[in-house]
C-alpha cells in the first residue's frame, strides 16, 4: 500500500536479506552448498576446538610469575605442577634477558638494546622511497659502524666485550644485515659478470660460482666456514667463529642476491640500454646511470623476500654453536630451574621471527602493488 | 642485366674483417686484457689459499686424500638403510648410509609436500571463507617461522610423548612412543621381491596400454577403456605371482619385551628424528608450493575456465583438462627450486641427531681430521643432487611447455 502512495518520492529500501548482509554473506561464503557447509561445520568446530585448548593451555591454566624462595632463587614449583595442561610464562619474564643478548654482560645491556633500535630504524629508513638516494649509503655505513663501536666496544669509556660474549637477537640482526651489505655489492658484480657478452672468461665464473653456492646447503658452507677457513688462512693468524660465519652467509647471500639482480636485468627492455649505446655512453655509465637503477627498482619485492630467506637461514649458526637468537633462546631452555619450559619459549622466539618477516613480506607486497600500479598505468 | 651482382648480395654488407689492435681504444683487446687481469686474480687468490692450506695440513701432519675411507669408522648409525655394523664397517659404508638416510628424507618429502602444498594452495582459492582463511593464515605463519625452529619445536613435541610401557597403544599393533612409532612390518621374503617386480611390469603394461588407447583415440575419436586393465595389471598380477610361489604371509608386530618390559621387540620403528624432520620440512615446504599452485593456477586467464564451463565440462574435469595444464607450466620451474630447498634444507637433520650425509661427514671430519675431503664429500653429494633434480624438471618442463605452431 505504502509503494502506491509513495509514488514520485521514492524511497530507499535496502536489499532484501538474502542478497545483502551478515546472513547472505554466510549463505555465500560459508554454506554455499552441502559441502561446503559440511567442511564449514567441521572446520569451525576443529577451530573453536583448538582455540579453547590454547586459551586452557596459554592463559587459563598458565603460570605467569613464580615466588622468590628465602634464597632470593626463584621457586618454580607451580610451573612444574601445571607442566603439561598451562603455560608457564614466569620462564620467560626470567629468562627474556638471555634470550635477546646472550652473554652480553648483564649491566651492560643497554647496548644491545640500543643496536637493535638502531637495526629497525635503518630497515625503516631503507623501506622509504623517499630516502633512497645515494646517501642512503652513507647512512648504512654510518648506522653500521655505530652498531659495531657499540657490540665492540673498548673506546669512548664503553667497556670491552669480546665477540664471544655476544650473543641474542642482535646476532641475528648482525649477520643478516652486515651479511646483506656486502652480499650486495658482490652480487651486483656477479650479476653483471653473468650478463656479460664481451668477458666470457668472467660470465664462466660467475656462473660457475652462482651455481657452485646455490647447489649446495648453507650449512655445507657454515661447516666449511668452521673447520676450512682456518686451514686456508696462513700460519698464525686466526679469524673468530663469528667472523667465519659471517663470510660464509655474505657468500651465500650474494649469489641468491645475483641471480635477483640479473631477474631485474633480464627483465627491463632491450631498448634502454641500446639507446644508452646509441649516445655514446661507456659501460660503466650504461650500467650505473640507466640499467642497474631501472633493474634494482623493479626487483625490490624479491629482493625483500630474498632477504626473509637469510634472515630465518642465519638460525642454523646453531650448528656451529654461535649464539644467535635461537640459539640463546636454547640454551636458556636448559637452565635446571625452567626444566621441561621449551613450548613456551619456542613460540615466543617464533612470534618475534614471525614479528620481523611478516613486516617485511607486507612491505615487499606493498611495493609490488605499487609496481603494478605504474606499469598498468 | 643479370651480368652486374646485386650489391646488396654481394657481402657489401658484412662489416670488413678487421685485425685486433693493440691498443686500448680496440674493444676487443680491452676485453681480452680485462680478463686476464680478473681471471689472474682470482686464480692468484685460490692459489694463495691452496698454498696456505698446503703448509697448514703438512704442520698438523693430515695426509690428504680419501684413503681413510677404507679405515673402520667405530661409530653407531641408528637408523640404517643397509646392513651396517659399527665395529667393522668402514667409513665409506658409512657416508653411503648418510646419503641413502638424506634420498630417504628427500624422497619422501618432496612427494608429502608435492601433495600438501597442491591441497592447501587449492583451499586457499577455496570459495568457502573459512577455507581460504586458514588456509592463508597456515601459509603466512609457516613461511615466516625458520624451518631449524620448526624442526626443533616438533622433536621436543616428540619427546614429550610417554615411555614404551605406557605407549599410546593402537588396536595392539601400533604404538606412538617417545622412542618412535612401532609399526607391525611384513616379514619379506622372496616372494614379496617377485611380486613388486610384477607389480612394476604391470605398471609398463598399464603405461603402454594407455598410450595405444589414446592413439586409438585419435584415429577412432573412442578411447577404449584402460582402468580394467589397469585392475588386472596392477593388482591381478602381482597378487597372481604371490600366490603361485605360496602365498607367505606374516606380520611382525611389535610388543613390550627387553629388560624388566621396557622396550619394544620387533616390528618396524620410524624413529622421533626422522618423523620429526620430515613433518618439519613437509609442512615448512608445502607453505611455499600452496603459493606456486596458487599463483600457477590465478595465472589461467578466467576465459579458460567460463570458455571450458560452456562446453559443458564438470568442475572437476576443468580443473584437470584445462586448467591444470596450462598452470603447470608457470607451476614447474618455481617447484623445481622448493624441491632443491627441501633437499637442502633436510641437511638441518644434524640439529636434532637423525644421521644423514652431513651429519655423518660432519662426525667423521672432527674424528678424523679430513676436513677437506668431508666438506668436499657433503658438496659433491649436495651438487650432485641439485643436478639431477634441476636435469629431470628441466627434462619434464619441456615435455609439458606449450608447443607453438
Amino acid at each position: 500500500m505504502s509503494s502506491t502512495a509513495s509514488i514520485g518520492a521514492p524511497t530507499r529500501e535496502r536489499p532484501p536479506a538474502s542478497v545483502y548482509g551478515p546472513i547472505a554473506w554466510m549463505r555465500a561464503n560459508l554454506f554455499g552448498g552441502i559441502i561446503s557447509s559440511i567442511v564449514t561445520l567441521v572446520l569451525g568446530a576443529l577451530i573453536l576446538w583448538a582455540l579453547y585448548g590454547l586459551l586452557q593451555w596459554a592463559v587459563i591454566n598458565a603460570v605467569w610469575s613464580v615466588p622468590t624462595t628465602a634464597t632470593g632463587a626463584l621457586d618454580p614449583t607451580s610451573c612444574r605442577l601445571v607442566h603439561g595442561v598451562g603455560a608457564c610464562w614466569a620462564a620467560i619474564g626470567d629468562k627474556w634477558r638471555f634470550m635477546l643478548f646472550g652473554r652480553f654482560p648483564y649491566d651492560q645491556q643497554w647496548r644491545p638494546a640500543i643496536c637493535l633500535l638502531l637495526f629497525i630504524a635503518l630497515f625503516w629508513v631503507s623501506s622509504d622511497s623517499r630516502f633512497w638516494r645515494r646517501e642512503l649509503a652513507l647512512i648504512w655505513i654510518a648506522t653500521l659502524a655505530v652498531i659495531f663501536t657499540l657490540m665492540w666496544g673498548g673506546v669512548f669509556g664503553l667497556s670491552y666485550v669480546p665477540q664471544d660474549e655476544w650473543g641474542g637477537l642482535p646476532i641475528t640482526l648482525i649477520l643478516a644485515t652486515f651479511g646483506l651489505a656486502f652480499a650486495f655489492p658482490l652480487a651486483v658484480l656477479v650479476a653483471l659478470g653473468r650478463r656479460s657478452t664481451k668477458l666470457p672468461a668472467v660470465k664462466l665464473l660467475s656462473v660457475v660460482y652462482v651455481e657452485l653456492i646455490r647447489g649446495v646447503p648453507l650449512i655445507a658452507l657454515l661447516f666449511m666456514a668452521n673447520v676450512m677457513f682456518p686451514l686456508f688462512l696462513p700460519e698464525g693468524m686466526n679469524v673468530d667463529k663469528l667472523l667465519r660465519a659471517q663470510v660464509a652467509i655474505i657468500l651465500f647471500a650474494a649469489a641468491y642476491l645475483a641471480e635477483v639482480v640479473r631477474g631485474g636485468l633480464q627483465a627491463l627492455p632491450k631498448g634502454q640500454s641500446e639507446a644508452a649505446d646509441a649516445l655514446g655512453l661507456t659501460y660503466w655509465q650504461k650500467t650505473l646511470k640507466i640499467t642497474l637503477p631501472q633493474a634494482l627498482r623493479l626487483v625490490i619485492p624479491p629482493l625483500v623476500n630474498t632477504f626473509i630467506g637469510f634472515f630465518k637461514d642465519t638460525s642454523l649458526v646453531l650448528t656451529i654453536g654461535i649464539l644467535d637468537f635461537l640459539t640463546s633462546s636454547k640454551t636458556a631452555m636448559a637452565d635446571p630451574v625452567w626444566q621441561g619450559v621449551s613450548t613456551e619459549i619456542y613460540i615466543v622466539v617464533a612470534l618475534v621471527y614471525i614479528a620481523f618477516c611478516y613486516t617485511m613480506s607486507s612491505y615487499s607486497r606493498g611495493i609490488e602493488r605499487k609496481l603494478d600500479r605504474t606499469r598498468n598505468r | 642485366m643479370s651480368a652486374i651482382p646485386d650489391p646488396r648480395l654481394a657481402g657489401a654488407r658484412m662489416a670488413p674483417k678487421r685485425r685486433m689492435q693493440l691498443s686500448w681504444a680496440d674493444p676487443l683487446f680491452r676485453s681480452i686484457i680485462w680478463q686476464v687481469v680478473i681471471v689472474g686474480v682470482v686464480a692468484g687468490i685460490i692459489w694463495y689459499l691452496v698454498a696456505n692450506t698446503e703448509r697448514n695440513l703438512a704442520i698438523r701432519h693430515i695426509a690428504t686424500g680419501l684413503g681413510f675411507l677404507g679405515n673402520t669408522a667405530g661409530i653407531p648409525i641408528a637408523e640404517t638403510v643397509i646392513p651396517y655394523n659399527p665395529a667393522t664397517s668402514t667409513w665409506g659404508r658409512a657416508v653411503v648410509e648418510g646419503i641413502l638416510n638424506t634420498l630417504k628424507v628427500a624422497v619422501v618429502g618432496v612427494v608429502l609436500s608435492t601433495i600438501l602444498g597442491t591441497l592447501i594452495g587449492i583451499g586457499r582459492l577455496s570459495k568457502n571463507w573459512l577455507v581460504a582463511r586458514l588456509t592463508a593464515v597456515y601459509v603466512e605463519t609457516l613461511r615466516d617461522i625458520p624451518v631449524l625452529l620448526q624442526l626443533l619445536f616438533w622433536y621436543t613435541l616428540l619427546q614429550a610423548l610417554p615411555e614404551p610401557p605406557n605407549s599410546i597403544n593402537l588396536f595392539n599393533v601400533a604404538f606412538i612412543t617417545q622412542r618412535g612409532f612401532k609399526v607391525p612390518m611384513l616379514d619379506w621374503q622372496a616372494a614379496h621381491s617377485w611380486a613388486l617386480v610384477a607389480f612394476l611390469l604391470g605398471l609398463a603394461g598399464t603405461l603402454l596400454w594407455n598410450r595405444s588407447a589414446n592413439r586409438k583415440r585419435d584415429e577412432t575419436g573412442e578411447k577404449p577403456a584402460v582402468w580394467p586393465v589397469a585392475l588386472a595389471l596392477l593388482i591381478g598380477l602381482p597378487v597372481l605371482v604371490w600366490a603361485a610361489l605360496g602365498a607367505p604371509f606374516a606380520v611382525d608386530i611389535p610388543k613390550l619385551g627387553g629388560f624388566r618390559n621396557r622396550n619394544f621387540i620387533g616390528g618396524g620403528t620410524v624413529t622421533p628424528e626422522y618423523f620429526a624432520l620430515l613433518l618439519g620440512l613437509t609442512l615448512y615446504t608445502a607453505a611455499y608450493i600452496a603459493e606456486i599452485v596458487r599463483s600457477g593456477i590465478q595465472a589461467v586467464p578466467k576465459g579458460q575456465w567460463e570458455a571450458a564451463g560452456a562446453i559443458g565440462l564438470r568442475p572437476m574435469a576443468v580443473l584437470r583438462l584445462v586448467v591444470l595444464p596450462q598452470a603447470l607450466r608457470v607451476i614447474i620451474p618455481p617447484m623445481t627450486s622448493q624441491f632443491l630447498n627441501l633437499t637442502k634444507n633436510s641437511s638441518l637433520a644434524v640439529a636434532i641427531g637423525f644421521q644423514d650425509i652431513v651429519s655423518i661427514s660432519g662426525t667423521m671430519l672432527n674424528q678424523t681430521g679430513q676436513a677437506i675431503e668431508g666438506v668436499g664429500i657433503i658438496m659433491l653429494v649436495f651438487l650432485t643432487f641439485s643436478l639431477s633434480i634441476s636435469l629431470f624438471m628441466n627434462w619434464y618442463n619441456a615435455r609439458i611447455a606449450l608447443v607453438e605452431r
